[in-house]
């Protein structure tokens, strides 16, 4: 026997869908990710219990059918909509599936962990379009095998039979309940290649319209998110955190809090050096642990602390602000006087991010120039469920249920902390109440595996909302600078955006030249439309918390360049409408940097459509402003279009339309929700939201302070328009959060003749009516 | 009555005066309860870590936002900011108590389901109390009246919540007709 000498290759990863016989004469198919050649997993992993689903799809022998819902739904609807995708495949009775959230799917793989259901994000716009690779395939196939089971049951071939409903139908038309044959078809051979998907005439469920699948336990009140999650015995822990993340504890009195009747015990933590933010504690803390949540709260009211700061203590917004706009404001250096002489050149952009054609050097010969410049606030996330999490660290095993957008994230962190295996690890992760980014960061996690183990028992985290909105991995403020110059033909022939942000990668192990990509697109608009363009990068210094936000880098560039075709629309004195149509020109595929190409008159559509809808042909007429934007982002197309109207210094939003192109639409209703939920999120925070920080601490501690628009501010209505397509599904969670600020702006502009350059909105306009 | 004369007269040896009892009894979604702990300790965490009644939430100290909101002898009232020892008698209706015993859903419950007036679902409970209130008080609300709800959504709920209160006041006056 010889000994391989040559470096073997790594093992195929593979993802391959499995079937197995489950309790009671189920039919339970999932899908794994495995390395070829594994061995099958044991049917007793997959009990009865849950949250033990092992799989996507379970058929039980009366015929009802249980669907695990794999991404964490925050909001976005994928607990209905994933789980109908797959029921669509298998022609399931809808009335008659339930679904069931699966917590993290993770296995052991030789001290490694393997990941048993795939994809498990969410929130980030990546589930829809995930699952149609995927689970499709695991519908498809749990609907072969019922239907061998009952091809062999009728003697006749499968290809004569159909499916229905929940049952197959035999050529005569008998009817076979799926429960009936879900025994039998656990036991039949699986197929050797991937079973055909179904062609999109015969969907009956994707398509359609379905109403929250978890809508009736919420408004009973019997939805358990995980801060309704409880173990009999856990303490209930609050915290202090340092008003510096890299600040510490210099002075402190537990006493009296630990003589408060209840309280088991007062600890210090603190972030473990070296590691990620996201993985370890966001700050230094002192953390409260008592029976129940009112004494903790009494207790934490009874700390006597001084926190010292570190090198953030000294950062203020405003001085950040101002360094933003001098690094956009300096004069670019030319590629020849950078080549020259770098040294020279200290603002330089972190980045070109793009670069087509020459804009220099067409700058110079143009007819005209417009220049503005836009400032936006850092933003908080200001989920409604704050941050909690319930853990219990045994001996050899850790539960938890955490309130998370990512729950192999999670595992991970709890996986260095309590050196487990991975399979000695369960993250449940019921429904979540907003993420829009904050929770695929787990610090909060991180406390409470810490806190469990110091205290050896069960603890249940619960952040105040003053620790949320004081502690929180912040979006950065940016300044953006634009110019563009135009031809005496009206047509924009240069265009250069400049903008200066804190990157939410710094400090987060990307490389230097990487930073960029949280911030700007580098496909955003009008690249590819605009012979000569260019996009820099100036990376802001700063040792605030930043992490992912919704709808970033989309949101903050949106409200710059779709405010800016208006003021060039204005400077030609020409319908903005019509700048826009003239800028996108005919219906073409424009190639996107990095592959793949965008269609303009897909995103002709969406704007034609929302300018039908609001009427715009009344622009010049009407004496209330109309307001336009649109986008392109990651294959989805979006407008807004909005009304409004001003009575003094009360701004009105009367009416406001949006239209989207996202390809195949699995629930219509769901994206009606997902679409009017982003916009009037959007607006909300353009109209009130902005955190700033002064010796390094964030101002704003309340929704008092940090006000999300109260219904009144709102609109009372908006019309969302869904363009039908047969392309594979875009995600759509925040797809509509980029223009509608600055359709908003845009119509504020008409009504007010203000053009507001600086959000917060109503601020701004306040300040300059 | 019967029971003051009883206590009045002399007990016999075979019977035991019953002995006041401690604590504040308050009737929660039509059943009697008694918090015998600490009188200040705020409606929300008796509701929820006492009783594990868990649909009203937590969602900020002052109860801005709404999520906390329950009805205290039909008002709405947060209930992190009210104690206990203010309750005493009170009839209290959270999120729970809305449907009817057989698990019907109340008139404005269903009209949130055929709405879909949902976004993460964290708020709802709150959305639903305050949008009762404001249904007990105008059946046929105006869009002025419903803009004056306190709450806060950041899923951004409010057109369709506002759907739902006008479909849940046309369901409500079908009813009564």
């Amino acid at each position: 026997m010889s000994r391989r000498t040559d470096t073997p290759a790594l093992p195929q990863r593979r993802r391959f869908l499995q079937v197995l016989a489950g309790t009671a004469g189920a039919l339970i198919v999932g899908v794994r990710y495995a390395e070829a050649g594994d061995a099958p997993v044991p049917p007793a992993m997959l009990g009865d219990a849950l949250y033990g689903l092992g799989a996507y799809v379970r058929i039980d022998a009366d015929g009802n059918v249980l669907i695990g819902a794999r991404d964490p739904d925050t909001g976005t609807g994928v607990a209905t909509s994933l789980p109908r995708i797959v029921a669509d495949e298998l022609d399931a009775d809808w009335s008659r599936v339930s679904v069931v959230p699966l917590g993290l799917g993770v296995e052991n793989g030789n001290g490694e962990p393997r990941w048993s259901y795939g994809h498990q994000l969410g929130g980030t716009g990546s589930s829809i379009s995930a699952a149609w690779t995927d689970l499709r395939q695991a519908g498809a196939l749990a609907r072969w095998l019922l239907m061998q089971a009952a091809a062999r049951r009728l003697g006749v071939p499968a290809d004569r039979l159909r499916t229905q409903g929940g049952a197959v139908i035999s050529p005569d038309g008998r009817r076979f309940d799926y429960g009936s044959l879900a025994e039998a078809a656990s036991k039949v051979a699986p197929p050797t290649a991937p079973v055909a998907v179904k062609t999109p005439d015969r969907y009956t469920l994707i398509g359609q319209p379905a109403g929250d699948v978890d809508a009736r336990a919420i408004v009973t009140g019997q939805t358990q998110f995980a801060i309704d999650s409880y173990f009999g015995d856990a303490l209930v822990a609050v915290l202090v955190h340092c008003p510096w993340i890299d600040g510490s504890l210099v002075n402190k009195d537990f006493r009296e809090a630990e003589a408060v009747k209840g309280v088991f015990k007062v600890v210090e933590l603190k972030p473990e050096p070296g590691l990620l933010p996201g993985e370890t504690p966001l700050a230094p803390s002192v953390a409260v642990l008592a029976e129940d949540t009112w004494s903790a709260l009494q207790a934490r009211a009874r700390l006597k602390l001084e926190w010292k700061p570190g090198p953030s203590g000294s950062e203020s917004s405003a001085a950040l602000e101002q360094q933003a706009t001098e690094l956009v404001s300096a004069k670019t250096p030319s590629a020849k006087e950078l080549a020259a002489n770098p040294a020279s050149q200290p603002i330089a952009p972190t980045t070109r991010v793009r670069n087509d054609g020459d804009v220099d050097g067409m700058a110079k010969k143009a007819a005209r120039r417009v220049d503005a410049t836009y400032v936006q606030p850092w933003l908080a996330h200001a989920t409604a469920e704050p941050m909690n999490c319930l853990v219990r660290v045994d001996k050899d095993r850790a539960v938890l249920v955490a309130p998370t957008q990512a729950p192999q994230r999670a595992w991970s962190v709890v996986q260095r902390l309590t050196g487990f295996k991975p399979d000695q690890i369960e993250i449940r992760v019921p429904r979540v109440g907003g993420g829009y980014g904050r929770r695929l960061d787990h610090d909060f996690v991180a406390e409470a595996v810490m806190l469990a183990k110091l205290a050896d028992r069960p603890v249940r985290l619960l952040w105040t909302r003053e620790e949320d909105l004081a502690h929180d991995y912040y979006r950065s403020a940016s300044v953006h600078r634009l110019s563009a110059t135009l031809d005496a033909k009206r047509q924009i022939v240069t265009w250069d955006q400049r903008m200066a942000s804190a990157s939410a990668l710094a400090r987060r192990g990307a490389p230097e030249q990487r930073l960029w990509t949280s911030e700007v697109d580098v496909n955003q608009l009008p690249a590819g439309l605009v012979p000569n363009y260019r996009s820099d990068w100036y990376a802001l210094q700063s040792a605030l918390p930043r992490g992912p936000h919704r709808g970033m880098p989309h949101v903050a560039n949106a409200f710059a360049v779709e405010s800016f075709v208006d003021e060039i629309a204005n400077a030609l004195k020409e319908d903005p409408l019509a700048t826009r149509l003239r800028l996108l020109g005919d219906a073409r595929q424009v190639p996107l940097q990095g592959g793949g190409t965008f269609d303009t008159g897909r995103l002709l559509n969406v704007l034609k459509l929302v300018a039908d809808r609001i009427e715009w042909k009344n622009w010049l007429r009407t004496v209330n402003g109309l307001g336009i934007a649109c986008w392109h982002m990651d294959g989805a197309y979006v407008a807004h279009a909005v009304e409004t109207s001003l009575q003094g210094q009360k701004l009105n939003i009367e009416r406001v339309v949006c239209a989207v192109d996202v390809g195949r639409v699995i629930n219509p209703l769901g994206l009606e929700g997902q679409i009017a939920g982003a916009t009037l999120d959007a607006l909300s925070a353009a109209l009130n939201l902005a955190v700033t920080f002064k010796d390094g601490q964030p101002q704003q501690r309340s929704y008092k302070d940090y006000p999300l628009a109260s219904m009144a501010q709102l609109p009372d209505a908006m019309d969302v328009i869904i363009v039908p397509g047969d392309r594979d599904p875009a995600g759509a969670s925040f797809l509509a959060m980029p223009t509608a600020a600055p359709a908003l702006a845009n119509a504020v502009f008409r009504v007010s003749a203000v053009r507001v350059r600086r959000l917060p909105l109503m601020r701004e306009l306040l300040r300059l009516l | 009555m019967a029971q003051a004369q009883a206590l009045a007269s002399k007990p016999t040896s075979s019977i035991t005066p019953e002995k006041v009892r401690e604590g504040i009894a308050v009737e929660i979604n039509g059943r009697p309860f008694r918090h015998t702990g600490d009188p200040d300790m705020p409606l929300l965490w008796y509701l929820r870590d006492v009783l594990r009644l868990t649909g009203t939430k937590y969602a900020s100290d002052h109860g801005l936002g709404g999520a906390d909101l329950v009805l205290v002898n039909n008002k709405p009232v947060s209930a992190v900011s009210v104690p206990m020892h203010e309750l005493a008698d009170k009839k209290i209706t959270t999120v729970e108590g809305l449907a009817a015993a057989d698990g019907k859903l109340h008139p404005l419950q269903q009209a949130f389901v055929d709405e879909d007036a949902i976004g993460c679902g964290y708020c709802t409970p709150g959305w639903l109390i305050a949008s009762l209130d404001l249904l007990n008080r105008h059946p046929q609300p105006t869009d002025d009246q419903i803009d004056q709800l306190p709450n806060l959504c950041r899923c951004g709920c409010q057109t369709r919540v506002r759907r739902a209160i006008k479909r849940a006041a046309a369901a409500m006056a079908g009813g009564r007709a």
